[in-house]
C-alpha cells in the first residue's frame, strides 16, 4: 500500500487523455458537420472503413471513465467511485426526463412544430386550448371518469378483499384469478373488450353496440377499467386487512359487535392508511388512462357540448393530448395541454402527500 | 370467532367468489374459444363452442403469426430483448446509484434523491414530444440512431424507470447494517468491491420487487415505444404490433383474437410460474411508492 505502480499511472493518465481526445474529436466532427472519419478503403472490396463520430464519442467517454477509475489516489477514490456509480442513471434521467421537461415547458409558449420553432407566442397556446370545446369536454370527461373510478374501483376492490380474507376454499386461486387482468396491457385488453361489447353483449341486449353511443361507451370504458384494476387494488386491501391484529377482532366479537359494526368501527378505521394509498393510486392511474381509451373507442362518440357537435365524445385528456400533437400535428398546442395535465397531476400528488402526512401526525 | 360461523354463510360467499371469478375470467374464455373459429361462427355465436375446432385454431394462428403486420416472433423477440436489457441495467445502475445516495450523506446526494422522488409525478405526456425531438437531435449529433433502435429505447427506460427503482432501493439499503461495510473496508475491500461482493447480493429480494414492477410496465407499455419506434420501423414491440395488426384487419375477429391470445400468452406463462412473487412485488411497490 501507499504507492501505485508505474503501469497503473500510465494506464490511468493514458486512458484519461485518449478518452478526452476521442470524445472531443467526435464532438468536433459533429459540430463542424464533417461527418464520419473515413480511415481508408478495404483492400479488394473497396468498401470504406468508417470510424463513426458516435462510436468515437461513446468510446472516448468510456475510456475517460476507466481512466478516472484507475486514477492513482487513495484519498479521493471513494468520491470517484461515487461519481462513476451515479453517472449512468443520472445521465439517462437527465436526458430523458429533465431536459425534455424543461424544453417542453418552454415549447408550450412558442409555435414549435415538433422540429423547429419560429417565435415565442406567450400564452396563446393556453388561450387557444380553452377555446376548444372538445378539449374542455375531455377535461370534464376525465374528471368524471376519475371520480367514478375512484369510488367504484375502491368499493369493488374492498368488497373483494373482504371476500378474499374470509373463510372460503381456494383462496389462492380466487386472488390470482381476480388479479389476472392486471397483467395484460391496456391495448390488448381494449381490443378483447371491443370484441365483447360489439359481438357478445349485443347478443344479450338487442341490436346496437354499447360502444356506438357516447354515454354507454363511457360506461364501457369504466367497466373495462374496473375489470383490469380492481384485482390489483384488492391485493393492497388484503395486505391492509391482514395487518389488523387478530386479538382486536376477537375482543370486538366477545363484546358482541356484529359484522357490520366490526367493519365500520374497527376494520375501516384501522386500514385508513391503506385507503389513502388505494385512493390516490386509482386517482392518478385513472387520470393517466390512455391505452384502454385508445383501443376501445379511440375517443370516438358524438356529443353536443357548448353549442357545438363534438366527434370525440369519449376522448380523455391523455388521448386528447396525443391526438392534438401526433395525429393533428399541432405540437405546440399539444405541449401546452400536456403542461396543464402535469400541473393538475402535481396538485393531486401534493394533496396526497399532505393528507398522508396529516394522517401520520394524527396517529 | 370463526367457529361460530354458519355453514350457510360460507356457502354463500363461495358462490359469490365463483360468480366473480367467472366474470373476471369470461373474457379469457371467449378469447380462447373464438380463436378457434371462422368469422361467421364468431359473429353468429360467440359464446358457444359451435364451429370451434383445433384445426381452425391452428389455421388462424398460422395465418396470424407470420402476417407482415404482426410478425409475432420478431415483435416478441424485440419486446423480450428490450424488456430484459432494461431490467438488467435498471437493477444494476439503480442499485449503484441508490447505494451512493444512501451511504453518502452530502447535500448533493440529498438533492439528487429528492429530484428523483419529485420526478415520479411527471406524466409521460409532458415529456414525450420534446423527448422525441431531443432523441432525434442527439442521434443525429452523435451519428447513432436513438429513435427506432434498441439501445435508444433501453436508454429511455433507464431514464423513466430510474426514479422509482432508486426510491424503492434506497428504502431497502437504509435497513442494511452499515457495520458490514465498515468491516469490509477494514479488511481491505475497496468501495467497489464492498458494493459488488457484499451489498449487491444482499439486495436480491428488493431487486426482485423492482424487476417485477418495471417488467410489468415495460412489457405492456404502448405509448413510449409507439412514439420512439413508430409503426413502420424494423424494431417493434408486441403492443405496437397488435395495434398495427388490428388497424389492418378491421373487424376480422378470426385474425384479431388469435393475435391477442398470442400477445398475452407470454405474460400468463410468467404469471403461472412466479405468481406469488409477482403479486407480492406489486403490493410492495404500491405500498412503498
Amino acid at each position: 500500500m501507499g504507492t501505485f505502480s508505474i503501469g497503473r499511472k500510465v494506464a490511468s493518465f493514458g486512458s484519461l487523455i485518449l478518452g478526452a481526445v476521442l470524445a472531443i474529436a467526435g464532438l468536433a466532427l459533429s459540430i463542424t458537420k464533417a461527418g464520419d472519419l473515413i480511415l481508408g478503403t478495404m483492400p479488394g472490396s473497396g468498401t470504406p472503413i468508417i470510424l463513426g463520430r458516435g462510436v468515437m464519442f461513446v468510446c472516448g467517454i468510456l475510456l475517460f471513465i476507466l481512466g478516472l477509475y484507475l486514477f492513482p489516489t487513495f484519498k479521493h477514490h471513494r468520491t470517484i467511485i461515487n461519481i462513476i456509480f451515479l453517472f449512468p442513471l443520472l445521465f439517462a434521467f437527465a436526458v430523458t426526463v429533465i431536459i425534455p421537461l424543461v424544453l417542453g415547458i418552454g415549447y408550450s409558449f412558442t409555435d414549435w412544430n415538433g422540429i423547429t420553432m419560429k417565435g415565442v407566442v406567450g400564452f396563446a397556446n393556453y388561450a387557444r386550448m380553452f377555446r376548444q370545446p372538445s378539449f374542455l369536454w375531455s377535461i370534464l370527461l376525465t374528471f368524471l371518469f376519475v371520480v367514478f373510478n375512484m369510488i367504484l374501483v375502491n368499493l369493488v376492490a374492498f368488497l373483494l378483499a373482504l371476500l378474499c380474507t374470509s373463510r372460503i376454499k381456494g383462496l389462492g386461486f380466487f386472488r390470482a384469478a381476480y388479479f389476472l387482468p392486471n397483467l395484460i396491457g391496456g391495448i390488448v385488453l381494449g381490443y378483447i373488450w371491443q370484441f365483447i361489447f360489439s359481438n357478445v353483449v349485443t347478443k344479450f341486449t338487442g341490436t346496437y353496440s354499447m360502444l356506438s353511443d357516447t354515454k354507454t361507451a363511457f360506461i364501457a370504458i369504466i367497466i373495462v377499467y374496473i375489470w383490469q384494476y380492481a384485482g390489483y387494488i384488492m391485493l393492497i386491501y388484503i395486505t391492509g386487512l391482514n395487518t389488523i391484529p387478530g386479538d382486536v377482532l376477537e375482543a370486538s366479537a366477545i363484546d358482541g359487535a356484529n359484522k357490520l359494526q366490526t367493519l365500520f368501527n374497527i376494520k375501516l378505521p384501522m386500514i385508513a392508511p391503506t385507503i389513502t394509498i388505494c385512493t390516490f393510486l386509482t386517482l392518478t392511474s385513472a387520470f393517466k388512462q390512455f391505452d384502454v381509451n385508445l383501443a376501445l373507442t379511440n375517443g370516438k362518440g358524438s356529443v353536443q357540448f357548448l353549442g357545438e357537435y363534438i366527434a370525440n365524445g369519449t376522448e380523455m385528456l391523455a388521448l386528447n393530448i396525443y391526438g392534438t400533437a401526433v395525429v393533428n400535428n399541432d405540437y405546440a398546442l399539444g405541449q401546452a395541454k400536456a403542461v396543464l395535465f402535469f400541473i393538475i397531476l402535481a396538485i393531486v400528488s401534493i394533496m396526497q402527500v399532505r393528507i398522508s402526512n396529516k394522517r401520520e401526525v394524527e396517529l | 370467532m370463526h367457529t361460530k360461523e354458519k355453514a350457510s354463510s360460507v356457502v354463500i360467499r363461495m358462490i359469490i367468489a365463483v360468480i366473480v371469478a367467472a366474470y373476471v375470467l369470461f373474457p379469457f374464455f371467449l378469447l380462447v374459444i373464438n380463436s378457434g373459429k371462422e368469422t361467421s361462427d364468431i359473429t353468429s355465436n360467440p359464446v358457444s363452442f359451435n364451429g370451434m375446432s383445433f384445426g381452425q385454431f391452428k389455421f388462424n394462428v398460422h395465418e396470424v403469426i407470420n402476417d407482415p403486420n404482426f410478425l409475432f416472433w420478431r415483435s416478441f423477440g424485440y419486446s423480450a430483448l428490450i424488456t430484459i436489457l432494461s431490467l438488467v441495467l435498471l437493477a444494476l445502475f439503480g442499485a449503484m446509484a441508490a447505494w451512493v445516495i444512501c451511504r453518502n450523506k452530502t447535500a448533493w446526494s440529498t438533492v439528487i434523491y429528492f429530484t428523483f422522488i419529485a420526478s415520479m409525478i411527471i406524466p409521460f405526456q409532458v415529456v414525450m414530444l420534446p423527448l422525441i425531438s431531443t432523441f432525434r437531435d442527439v442521434g443525429k449529433f452523435i451519428g447513432f440512431p436513438m429513435l427506432q433502435s434498441v439501445p435508444g429505447i433501453v436508454f429511455a427506460y433507464l431514464g423513466f424507470g430510474g426514479a422509482m427503482t432508486v426510491f424503492i432501493l434506497v428504502g431497502f439499503i437504509k435497513g442494511v447494517p452499515f457495520d458490514l461495510e465498515e468491516a469490509a473496508s477494514i479488511d481491505g475491500c475497496s468501495p467497489e468491491q464492498t458494493f459488488f461482493q457484499i451489498i449487491f447480493p444482499l439486495l436480491t429480494p428488493v431487486i426482485t420487487t423492482v424487476t417485477i414492477l418495471n417488467g410489468m410496465w415495460i412489457w405492456n407499455d404502448y405509448l413510449l415505444p409507439s412514439m420512439m419506434l413508430g409503426q413502420n420501423g424494423k424494431v417493434m414491440t408486441i403492443p405496437i404490433a397488435i395495434q398495427k395488426f388490428v388497424g389492418s384487419y378491421v373487424k376480422r375477429w378470426d385474425r384479431i383474437l388469435p393475435a391477442a391470445l398470442l400477445a398475452i400468452i407470454p405474460m400468463i406463462i410468467i404469471f403461472l410460474i412466479a405468481q406469488k412473487q409477482i403479486m407480492e412485488g406489486m403490493i410492495e411497490g404500491a405500498v412503498k411508492g
